[in-house]
């Protein structure tokens, strides 16, 4: 028996919510300019955005804003190398699981944030909270595609809510 | 609700946030010399003025910065 065997995400037997489970994540702590920045900035292949709350793709990885000092860096499942890869990065895999939401209506339900393409659209992400839960909302498309990136423990209560307000 | 400017985030709803009182409030230089009643001064007691008041805040639910800023006590509204 693997470790693959053994892992179980949090909402692997949950019907109807569109799960993206065992994203590989790092969190990023490091001044926004010198030569620490300019390192990571070189062997992620991509910058470490400036811009509050916005994301830049570097590969096949995402690195995402969450403070004038701080990114989450998001790589695909399996994503070996990239744990190791910065010593300035914390593994944080374990932390979140990724939901994907098709629908601005429903996280309108209980998002407080302007979703409205105007104000937010893909490239873009925010901390905030939907339904009360804390969440990384970050939207990859302007289908629009949403991937909201919440605390293992609370992801059957954003689902249950989820299917809730799909219904309403 | 209230909308709470972030000097990162833009404005954001009241229940990101948290109060984290009086701003400007400087650790004493020497606090060994400092009596009881200076200790308990600075520890405890904050300036409860009716208007105008520099406080700090925390967005806490989104990039977990802190800030200073201005709020009316009356009308609750930030002036900076």
């Amino acid at each position: 028996m693997t470790v693959e065997d053994l892992r179980r995400s949090p909402l692997a037997s949950y019907p109807g919510v569109t799960e993206i489970p065992f994203l590989t994540m790092v969190n990023v702590r490091v001044p926004p300019t010198g030569d620490a920045a300019a390192r990571i900035s070189a062997r992620l292949g991509g910058p470490l955005p400036v811009v509050p709350n916005s994301v830049v793709e570097a590969g096949r990885r995402h690195i995402l804003w969450l403070g004038p000092d701080e990114w989450l860096v998001v790589g695909p499942d399996g994503d070996r190398e990239l744990p190791g890869m910065l010593p300035e990065a914390v593994d944080v895999s374990a932390n979140r699981t990724t939901i994907e939401v098709r629908s601005r209506d429903l996280l309108e339900h209980g998002c407080t944030l302007d979703l409205h393409p105007r104000a937010f659209h893909a490239g873009r992400c925010a901390q905030t909270t939907i339904a009360r839960t804390q969440v990384i909302l970050w939207q990859t498309s302007d289908e629009p595609v949403y991937r909201l990136l919440v605390r293992g423990s609370f992801a059957t209560y954003l689902a249950d809510w989820l299917s809730d307000a799909a219904c309403s | 609700m209230l909308l709470i400017s972030c000097p990162w985030c833009g404005e954001r709803e009241e229940t990101e946030f948290h109060y984290g009182g009086q701003a400007f409030v400087s650790y004493p230089a020497d606090p060994e010399s400092l009596t009881d009643e200076e200790w308990a001064q600075y520890v405890f007691f904050r300036d409860n003025p009716k208007g105008d008041f520099a406080e700090r805040w925390v967005h806490s639910a989104g990039c977990r910065r802190w800030f200073n800023t201005v709020r009316n006590t009356v009308t609750s509204e930030f002036l900076s």
